[in-house]
C-alpha cells in the first residue's frame, strides 16, 4: 500500500524495539520469503498501515502489532523476508536472530502458494530450529486464477505442521490462521515437524541441496496444474516492458504520464483551497482587529504563522496528494523490480548494484525511507553508493516546487493543453538530469573513495498484481494528507513566525532578513539567483516543503495581503522580485540537487553509523547543485555577450 | 552426453539443467537460496534491454542473474 506515515520521515529513526509490555499472552512470529505477503498479513490481524507493496525487500527491520482472539493478546513480530537461514545480508541476520532467539511461542511461515517449490526451503530450514510452526500458503486467489491446486491435508500430513491457506488481501480468510495460532499455542495441536536427515559432515550447501530436494518430491504429490502455460499473460507484459526498443520509452512513458496527471489535477484543488483560505485570513484580520490586537501580534500570528501555513497547504499538498496514489499503482502493480531489471546494466557500469534502482524509487517518496531501503542492497560497498546517490531523486516534498517553477515560467509559454504537456517535459528533463546523476556520482564514487568491483545480482522479478484501487486511494490520500498537515504545523507554523520577526526586526530601517540575504547575496549571484532563494533553502532543511512558502514570505515583507487564487499569481510575485528564465531554470537545478532534509541526514547517519558518510551525503549533491547552477549562469551570461 | 555450457550461453526459451556451480562459497550460497542446485532445470525466457541481465525461470519463479554471474553456473540443454 505504498508508504505510510510510520514508514517516512521520523519515524524511521524510532527503533523498532521490541516491546518488553508482559501484556501479551503469546508472541507470534511471521516469516516467509519475500514478497509473499507477511507485512499484508500482519496489516490484516493488526489493523496497522505498514509499508507494503509489490517487490522484494520492502519490509527491512522487524515490526511489531497486536491482535485480540478470543480475548487473548497476540503479540506479533513482521519479520523481513528472508530466502535462508545461512546467508548472510542483513534482513536476513535480522530474521535469523529472530527466529534463533525463541522469543515467539509460534512462527507463522507464509509462503506464496504460486511458487511453494522454492518457498519451502525455508519452511524446513525454519523447522530445524524450532518446533511450533504454522505453514499459511497465502495469494490462493492467485494460485487458484493460475489453475493451480493445491492440497493442504497432504502438505501438512508431509511436512508434520499445521497447513493454512488464505488470501490475505480478503480479511474473512484469516479467521482460520488465527484459530490455528491459537490451538498452536494453547498446545491443542502439537505438531511433530518431519526433519530432513542429514548427516554431521554436509556442509550447508549439502543440507540445502537435500530440502530442495524433498521439496521437489513434495510438490509433485500435493500440486496439480490446470494449465501448463499459466504465466503466460505475466511473459507478455513482460516482453514488452523488457523489450529492447520499447523497455526504457515505456518507463520514461509511465514517469511522464505520473507527472502529467499530477500537474493537471493539483490546479483545481489548489485554487480551491487558496480562496478558501485567503477568505479565511480576511475573517482573522477583521478578529485580531476586533479585539483591538497591536500590529505585531497581527503581524506574527496571521503574515507570519497562519499566511505559511496557507501556502504549504494550498501549493504543496495537491501535488503530492494526486503524485503519491499513482506511484503507490505503479508499485503494487510490480513494475518496480522491471525498472531494476531494465537499468540494472547501466548501474554494472557504475559498478553499483541493481537493486539501487529500488531505492532510487523509494527515494521519489521520501529520501529517508529511500536511504531506509538501501538495506536491500547485500554489499557494502554497494549500499553506500545508493546512500549516497539517494537525495538526487526529488521526494516528494521536492517536486511541488519543480511543478510549481516549471508551470509558471515554461507552462506559461504554451496555451491550454500544451501548457501542462510543456510543464511535464521540463519536470520530466530535471528528474532525467537527476537519474544521470545518480550514475555519474555512483561512477565516480566507485573509482574513487568506495573502489571495488560489481558484486553479484539476483532479483526476484515477482508476478504482477492488480492493485487494490480503493485501498490506495484511501490509505494514501488520508495517510498522505494527514501527515503533510502534521508537518506543515510542526515545522512550518514556528518557521513562518522566525520570517515574520527577521523581515521586520531591523537595525537602521534594514531588516535582519535582508542583512541575512545580502550577505548570501554576492555568492547566489554567482549561481543564477538571489539571496532570498538561497535563505530559503537553507531555512528549508527541516522540511523542504516549506522552502516556496519562505521564499514567498521573504518576496512579500512589506505586509500586504495579496490573495494568491493561483499558481500564476505565484509567478507574479517572483517576476516581480526579478526572476528570470534562468532564474527559473537554476532554481530548479538547485531543487533537484542540493543538501538532502534534516530527516534524511540523520536517518543517513544511523544508517551508516558515521559522520563522514553523513557529511559526504550533505556536500556532495551541494557541490555538484552549485557548480552546474554556475556553469548555465556562466553560459547565459558568455551566449548574451555574443548575442 | 550433450556438451557444457555455461548458462548465460543458453538460448532464450531453450531447458537447461545445472551441472555445477563454480564460483565462491558466498555466491554459490545465493544460487542456492534461490533453489539453484544440481539438477534443477532452468529456462531463461527474457533479457533486459541492454542485454544483461536476463530473467531465468528456476522453480516457478522468475529470478534476473547478470551474464558474469551466469557465466559461473555450468548447464547441458535438455
Amino acid at each position: 500500500m505504498g508508504l505510510t506515515s510510520k514508514s517516512t520521515g521520523t519515524n524511521l529513526l524510532d527503533d523498532n524495539n521490541f516491546i518488553k509490555n508482559s501484556d501479551y499472552e503469546f508472541i507470534v512470529g511471521l516469516a516467509g520469503n519475500p514478497n509473499v505477503g507477511k507485512s499484508t498479513v500482519f496489516n490484516a490481524l493488526t489493523g496497522m498501515h505498514q509499508h507494503t507493496g509489490n517487490w522484494p525487500g520492502k519490509t527491512v527491520g522487524n515490526a511489531i502489532g497486536e491482535y485480540k482472539y478470543k480475548d487473548k493478546k497476540f503479540l506479533l513480530v513482521d519479520i523481513p523476508g528472508t530466502y535462508s537461514l545461512m546467508s548472510n545480508s542483513e534482513e536476513e541476520e535480522i530474521a535469523k536472530d529472530y527466529i534463533c532467539s525463541g522469543n515467539s511461542n509460534v512462527t507463522v511461515v507464509v509462503v506464496d502458494a504460486t511458487s511453494l517449490e522454492r518457498n519451502l526451503n525455508l519452511v524446513f530450514q525454519i523447522m530445524n530450529i524450532t518446533k511450533n510452526v504454522i505453514v499459511c500458503v497465502n495469494l490462493l486467489d492467485e494460485a487458484k486464477k493460475k489453475g493451480i491446486h493445491i492440497n493442504f491435508e497432504l502438505l501438512s500430513e508431509l511436512l508434520g505442521v499445521p497447513v493454512v491457506g488464505i488470501t490475505a488481501r480478503k480479511t474473512r480468510t484469516l479467521s482460520r490462521l488465527t484459530q490455528t495460532i491459537d490451538n498452536v499455542c494453547s498446545g491443542k495441536i502439537i505438531s511433530n515437524p518431519k526433519h530432513i536427515k542429514y548427516s554431521d559432515n554436509d556442509d550447508s550447501n549439502e543440507i540445502v541441496a537435500k530440502i530442495l530436494k524433498k521439496s521437489e518430491e513434495i510438490c509433485k504429490k500435493v500440486c496439480t496444474y490446470d494449465k501448463q502455460n499459466y504465466n503466460e499473460r505475466d511473459r507478455k507484459i513482460d516482453k514488452i516492458l523488457t523489450s529492447k526498443f520499447l523497455g526504457i520509452p515505456i518507463m520514461i512513458a509511465f514517469l511522464g504520464i505520473i507527472f502529467w496527471l499530477t500537474i493537471e489535477g493539483a490546479n483545481y484543488p489548489s485554487k480551491l483551497l487558496s480562496s478558501m483560505f485567503s477568505s479565511i485570513q480576511v475573517q482573522l484580520y477583521k478578529f485580531f482587529n476586533w479585539i483591538n490586537a497591536p500590529d505585531f501580534v497581527t503581524g506574527i500570528f496571521v503574515d507570519g504563522m497562519y499566511q505559511t501555513l496557507a501556502w504549504v497547504i494550498s501549493v504543496m499538498l495537491p501535488p503530492m496528494a494526486i503524485f503519491f496514489p499513482l506511484f503507490t499503482f505503479l508499485e503494487d502493480l510490480g513494475y518496480l523490480p522491471r525498472i531494476a531489471f531494465n537499468l540494472d546494466n547501466c548501474f554494472k557500469k557504475c559498478c553499483a548494484s541493481g537493486k539501487q534502482a529500488l531505492s532510487m524509487c523509494m527515494g521519489f517518496g521520501c529520501n529517508a525511507a529511500g536511504v531506509v531501503g538501501c538495506r536491500i542492497i547485500n554489499s557494502t560497498r554497494e549500499k553506500l553508493i545508493a546512500i549516497l546517490t539517494n537525495a538526487f531523486v526529488p521526494c516528494n516534498g521536492r517536486f511541488p516546487l519543480l511543478i510549481t517553477i516549471s508551470t509558471i515560467f515554461v507552462g506559461g509559454l504554451g496555451i491550454g493543453f500544451g501548457a501542462s504537456i510543456l510543464s511535464t517535459i521540463t519536470v520530466l528533463l530535471v528528474i532525467l538530469l537527476g537519474i544521470f546523476m545518480t550514475f555519474f556520482i555512483s561512477k565516480i564514487l566507485s573509482k574513487t573513495v568506495l573502489k571495488g568491483f560489481p558484486s553479484s545480482f539476483t532479483l526476484e522479478l515477482p508476478p504482477y498484481r492488480r492493485p487494490q484501487i480503493g485501498k490506495i486511494l484511501v490509505r494514501s490520500i488520508f495517510d498522505r494528507a494527514l501527515f503533510v498537515l502534521g508537518r506543515a504545523i510542526s515545522v512550518a507554523a514556528p518557521t513562518g513566525i522566525v520570517i515574520w520577526l527577521l523581515a521586520n526586526i531591523g537595525i537602521h530601517d534594514i531588516s535582519l532578513l535582508e542583512y541575512i540575504a545580502n550577505f548570501f547575496d554576492p555568492f547566489a549571484k554567482l549561481m543564477g539567483f538571489d539571496g532570498y532563494i538561497l535563505t530559503a533553502f537553507i531555512l528549508g532543511i527541516p522540511a523542504n516543503e516549506i522552502v516556496l512558502p519562505i521564499l514567498l514570505m521573504c518576496y512579500l515583507k512589506s505586509n500586504t495581503l495579496v490573495d494568491l487564487e493561483d499558481t500564476m499569481q505565484i509567478g507574479t510575485i517572483l517576476v516581480q522580485n526579478g526572476w528570470t528564465f534562468l532564474t527559473a531554470v537554476n532554481v530548479m537545478i538547485f531543487t533537484l540537487l542540493h543538501f538532502p532534509c534534516a530527516t534524511t541526514l540523520l536517518t543517513i547517519k544511523k544508517e551508516t553509523n558515521s559522520k563522514k558518510w553523513t557529511f559526504l551525503a550533505f556536500i556532495i549533491p551541494t557541490i555538484c547543485g552549485v557548480v552546474l547552477c554556475m556553469c548555465t549562469t556562466l553560459a547565459y551570461n558568455v551566449v548574451k555577450l555574443f548575442l | 552426453m550433450k556438451p557444457i555450457k555455461s548458462l548465460s550461453e543458453i538460448c532464450l526459451n531453450k531447458k537447461a539443467k545445472v551441472i555445477d556451480i563454480k564460483c565462491n562459497d558466498d555466491e554459490k550460497r545465493r544460487f542456492l537460496d534461490l533453489g539453484i542446485v544440481k539438477d534443477t532445470v532452468i529456462i531463461p525466457i527474457f533479457k533486459s534491454p541492454f542485454g544483461t541481465p536476463t530473467a531465468y525461470e528456476i522453480r516457478k519463479t522468475i529470478i534476473a542473474i547478470r551474464k558474469e554471474n551466469a557465466d559461473k553456473i555450468e548447464v547441458t540443454e535438455i
